[in-house]
């Protein structure tokens, strides 16, 4: 068949048009959203962009605990690393920095050891190192990397105040461009 | 979803590997399509490079933009690999101008030049759909159908199925040019009208839609726009018999 004669025939592409786009806006209109579904809270814990951050419990090097969903209302980063990824390496310093400067205005950096593929000697020698002052919780039986799916070092998650990943990035090393304009996006943002 | 793959040190990314896949075989579709239509074919395939660079560029500049204070104490930054530092809708609108402006410069007839580019440009949409399906992106809402598939903690509608099925059958029409017309543009315009048909049918199952006020999905009423004005471009376009001029 030749459509060109269709296309050339204008009242028939007239009502073909018509047809299209009354089909289109009716599918449109039938498929609203109702309002409450697009709330990103109702997602499911996944760590991925738009999802709940997956809650978790650890250790921390030097003694204490954190537990995620205790830090609702504040903008966290969760990086996950080894002392023997140069990329992590390369990149701590940058987040360091972005970390002091802006810990007072509601910033947390949760710096996660993934230890069951490192060891604790190790890690402490790191932080010393490299002077980190952010919290480094110590993810002994590997259950954080495996809730957040990791699948390369480092991988850093950066998650709204109200508990959102709202970014990941995987791999690095991230400059301090790139952790500064993702931070500083969600730090304007009201609890 | 299978969105990493280690070779040795490396951390290969599967979705950006299936994009460059699909750029790498969009652009051999566009140079014989456009030897087809007496175009030169290395200018067209530099049309499209130009534009891809000049997406990637223009993207960082505008992410830049956003954070000037930030890039302007971090300048080296700018040249970072890292594609989170950039702005994807902002570099294609600025490597469609770049595309364009170059297309102008070296005189490439307009609607030849589109048509050229539909088969691959049908091609790269296919790629897409596979990018999308690896990296998990272009989700589906949740839905227990004996088809689903379970990602991001839920069973959902393979979307990202959905979304290389409807490109693979754009791209047979694409290539078997149903309407003729050689060179007019129409079988470009075509590619965009399914695409855009498809958008409008297919947001419905997904899982991340932007939404406006009124509970309307973006992608859909972005789509109906773009639908109409092809399908009267069409109509347009076809109402002249002449083809177009093409240059050699």
């Amino acid at each position: 068949m030749n459509w060109s004669i269709l296309l050339k025939d204008k009242r028939r592409w007239a009502i073909l048009t018509i047809v299209v786009l009354v089909l289109g806006m009716g599918w449109t209109v039938f498929s609203r959203l109702p309002p409450a579904s697009a709330n990103a809270e109702d997602q499911p814990a996944s760590p991925r962009e738009g999802f709940s951050a997956p809650d978790f419990t650890l250790d921390l090097l030097g003694g204490g605990q954190v537990t995620l969903s205790e830090l609702r209302g504040k903008t966290v980063v969760v990086n996950l690393w080894a002392t023997w990824c140069p990329p992590c390496r390369a990149e701590m310093p940058a987040i360091e920095k972005v970390y002091r400067d802006n810990k007072n205005l509601g910033l947390v950096v949760l710096g996660v050891n993934t230890t069951n593929q490192d060891n604790e000697a190790a890690a402490a020698a790191f932080v010393q190192e490299l002077g980190l002052t952010f919290p480094i919780p110590l993810d002994r039986d590997g259950s954080v990397s495996a809730r957040y799916m990791l699948s390369g070092l480092p991988t850093t998650f950066f998650i709204d105040r109200k508990g959102i990943i709202r970014s990941v990035v995987v791999g690095g090393p991230m400059s301090e461009a790139l952790v500064r304009s993702k931070v500083e996006g969600l730090l304007k943002e009201t609890p | 979803m299978y969105p990493f793959l280690r070779l040795g040190p490396f951390l290969l990314q599967l979705p950006a590997v299936a994009l460059l896949v699909g750029v790498w075989v969009g652009m051999s579709l566009t140079e014989k399509e456009a030897a087809r239509l007496n175009l030169p074919p290395a200018v067209v395939s530099n049309l499209i490079m130009v534009g891809f660079i000049g997406g990637i560029v223009g993207a960082r500049l505008a992410y830049a933009a956003r954070y000037l204070e930030i890039y302007l104490a971090n300048p080296l930054s700018l040249l970072s690999l890292n594609v989170n530092t950039l702005a994807i809708s902002d570099g294609l609108v600025f490597g469609l101008a770049v595309a364009a402006l170059y297309g102008w410069r070296k005189k490439l007839p307009l609607r030849a030049t589109l048509d050229a580019l539909a088969p691959g440009l049908a091609a790269f949409m296919v790629a897409l759909g596979v990018s999308h399906f690896l990296s998990g992106d272009a989700y589906g809402a949740p839905a227990k159908l004996p088809w689903s598939i379970y990602l991001w903690s839920d069973y959902r509608h393979p979307t990202q199925v959905y979304e290389i099925l409807t490109a693979i059958m754009i791209f047979f029409i694409a290539i078997k040019r149903p309407f003729g017309l050689t060179g007019s543009g129409i079988n470009f315009l075509l590619v965009i009208a399914l695409s855009s048909a498809a958008r409008i049918f297919l947001e419905v199952f997904r899982g991340d839609s932007a939404v406006w006020p009124g509970g309307f999905r973006a992608a859909q009423v972005l789509g109906l726009i773009v639908l109409a004005i092809t399908l009267y471009m069409m109509r347009l376009w076809a109402q002249n018999d002449k083809l177009p001029a093409i240059e050699p």
